[in-house]
């Protein structure tokens, strides 16, 4: 019997192990291509390359930073998909990346990775590393990340102008301040264009999980509701609306594609608005870490995707009119007096949240009917 | 009737919706474990169905040949799994964790093939739900009782199946030998059953019933690329087969009910001051309640079939 569980083990650990090896071999079969350039770009992704949503929005980014520099993704990058950020697995490819494939630039595009791009940071310093969504620098390594808050703001009012019933849902995956911030953002952008409208914030607990994100935007239907908007990895939330005959706003990237006939708009990222400046400063040997990069709309980082025909009419308009104030910094998403949905004041008339505030927002704006409980 | 129509109705239609592949998962894991196969493929057999059915009805734009991929690719995976377990008499637990691993991969590697963000042809989505009012030629259903019938095809099918499973395992010759085969392989045998022979059989056939359940996900559920469509819904079978005590028709409840109780804990979300962690709790603590109660009245007719994780050797008789 002994020996028997113990063969089960050890096949249970090749198997595992195998599947391991597999996983760490994508991306390097890009090596051996001598380009004349000497910008060679390793990046780590926490998705897949092609998973329509976060990691996609990365790997456009730098395609496009590198083909307006006369480069090529095939070239100058190579890169390894679905690496887990919450262990280890990052350090090892990032040492390979050096090593063997004689990377000159790091990107990890995950918050997990940061602590480990600051330890290796120290054994390469002449590597530059770029972290996405974290907080570390150090002399040789940024931080950047996008405000994402005012393209929310702006799909709010896509929303907003759009609900018959003045209720809207909010498909939100993790209690955090990023997605708290997204869903108030979002409803200050309804609020703006639609005062008696309701946001309400549904919890799915999961980045992840279709199924759930689809029931989660039924039971929110079902609840009346007749736009959905999401936070959530997939597109599941989308067909939800779809289904129901009835409006959706998408994130991370156009999602007319998933549910044409619900879809009005979504926030998306153009990460090539942070990284053609960074790239091009690194291979003129210009760069210098040390940055916490957090920009908008002022330099196009972050948008929305252009309105479909499901959207009210006058809602171009309004987006313009906000879209403008958002890029010559005139207004600000989180400018007082904003109230909590307990009717506690918590940004007063004329002042505005600080960005450390709204790093680590906690609470919901008025019109949000949802809890936060940790 | 205002509860029943605008209430109970409308949340009923989501349960099922929620709970049907999980149904599939379940049914086929029972008619494995007849056998005696314990399979823990169930999740990669659904995720090579829901892979097969959206490739092959999102370039044929048929709906008949998507759902017959999608039986092919989970009954393919069921065949690897038996051929390895019953000719080669591997053991069963590491061949079906092997076999979700392999689905898993295979599904994310033909998903990937295609770069795009796409949508299978709403034609498709729409013959698997023809909707209640054109086929009945009545308006007005919206909010009627009739409201409950307006489910997809695949929902029916599942019902149906499960009732008919029901007969075959408990009022006919063949399920009989098949729970012999189940609690005694070579009682089986020696009563002159082909034992090999209903393994395969069954195990390939609810490899198919998966490969179903994965098509409802991504063919209609969700009809959007979607790398991991099934997440975890296989494995949750996976126990179910045990909740329900390896009996069709309670697979139908059970599927429904920890469908309900999964869509409970979201929409008690706003109104309930319970943490939503252990809101989505609830469908697991009452399955191990349920658990619990049947275990304590455990009968012989309740319990797993003797021989699972057993492979049959003739020479070692």
């Amino acid at each position: 019997m002994l020996k028997k569980s113990l063969l089960v083990l050890l096949s249970f650990v090749l198997v595992l192990s195998l599947v391991g090896c597999g996983s760490k071999k994508t991306g390097s079969d890009k090596e051996g291509d001598e380009s004349s350039d000497d910008l060679k770009v390793g990046v780590i992704y926490v998705g897949a390359r092609a998973d329509g949503g976060w990691s996609t929005t990365h790997y456009e980014g730098i395609k496009n930073a590198l083909s307006n520099m006369g480069l090529s993704y095939e070239k100058n990058a190579i890169d390894v998909e679905s690496v887990r950020d919450d262990n280890d697995d990052c350090i090892a490819k990032i040492r390979s990346f050096i090593e063997k494939d004689g990377v000159n630039v790091i990107i990890g595009t995950s918050y997990g990775y940061g602590s480990k791009m600051k330890a290796l940071s120290k054994e390469y310093p002449e590597v530059a590393f770029l972290h996405c969504s974290g907080g570390d620098t150090a002399d040789n390594m940024s931080n950047y990340f996008g405000r994402i808050e005012q393209a929310r703001f702006l799909s709010g009012i896509a929303a907003g102008l759009k609900t018959k019933t003045n209720k809207i849902g909010y498909v939100a995956a993790m209690q955090i301040p990023e997605v708290v911030r997204g869903a108030n953002a979002f409803a200050l952008g309804v609020k703006a264009v639609n005062p008696n409208a309701k946001v309400v914030v549904s919890w799915t607990n999961t980045w992840y999980d279709p199924a759930v994100e689809k029931a989660t935007a039924e039971t929110l239907l079902t609840g009346g509701c007749d736009v959905i908007a999401q936070h959530q990895d997939s597109p599941a939330a989308q067909e939800a609306a779809q289904a129901a005959h009835v409006w959706s706003v998408g994130y991370n990237s156009d999602m007319t594609s998933a549910a044409p006939e619900a879809h009005l708009t979504a926030p998306i990222w153009n990460w090539d608005k942070y990284y053609q400046p960074e790239l091009e400063k690194i291979q003129a040997g210009t760069w210098k870490g040390g940055e916490s990069y957090w920009k908008g709309m002022d330099v196009g980082l972050v948008d929305i995707s252009p309105l479909t025909k499901n959207a009210a009419e006058g809602t171009q308009a309004k987006i313009d009119e906000y879209s403008a104030k958002l890029k010559d910094g005139s207004f600000d998403v989180f400018s007082g007096e904003l109230k909590d949905n307990e009717g506690n004041v918590k940004v007063k008339a004329g002042s505005k949240l600080t960005d450390a505030d709204q790093l680590g927002m906690m609470w919901f704006v008025e019109n949000v009917e949802g809890k936060i409980k940790q | 009737m205002e509860f029943l129509t605008h209430d109970f109705i409308p949340y009923f239609i989501l349960a099922v919706g929620y709970g049907i592949p999980i149904l599939y998962g379940t049914l086929g894991g029972i008619l494995a474990e007849k056998a005696g196969n314990i399979n823990l493929g169930i999740e990669g057999m659904m995720l090579m169905g829901a892979a097969a059915g959206f490739l092959v009805s999102l370039s044929t734009e048929n709906v008949i040949y998507g759902l017959l991929a999608a039986v092919l690719a989970g009954g393919f995976g069921a065949l690897i799994y038996a051929f390895l377990t019953v000719s080669l008499k591997a053991n069963q637990i590491v061949t079906g964790l092997a076999l979700t691993i392999f689905g898993a991969g295979m599904t994310k590697f033909l998903l990937n093939l295609n770069k795009e963000v796409v949508r299978i042809p709403n034609s498709v989505q729409k013959s698997l739900k023809p909707i209640l009012s054109d086929v009945l030629g009545i308006e007005g259903l919206e909010h009627s009782i009739f409201k409950i019938f307006d489910l997809s095809i695949l929902v029916y099918l599942a019902f149906l199946i499960a009732i008919v499973l029901h007969f075959y395992l408990n009022h006919t010759r063949y399920g009989l030998n098949l729970r012999a085969v189940g609690e005694n392989l070579a009682a089986a045998d020696a009563a002159g059953i082909n034992v090999n022979l209903y393994k395969y059989v069954h195990v390939v056939l609810g490899g198919a019933l998966c490969g179903l359940g994965g098509a409802y996900l991504s063919m209609y559920y969700i009809p959007i690329k979607t790398e991991d469509v099934v997440h975890g819904n296989g494995w949750i079978a996976v126990a179910l087969v045990i909740f329900v005590s390896w009996k069709p028709l309670r697979a139908i409840i059970g599927s429904l009910l920890f469908g309900a109780l999964s869509l409970l804990g979201k929409s008690l979300q706003t109104g309930v001051s319970l943490s939503p962690y252990l809101l989505d709790m609830l469908p697991f603590i009452v399955t191990i309640l349920v658990l619990i109660i049947t275990s304590v009245q455990m009968s012989k007719e309740n319990a797993q079939p003797r021989s699972c994780g057993l492979n049959f050797d003739r020479e070692e008789r």
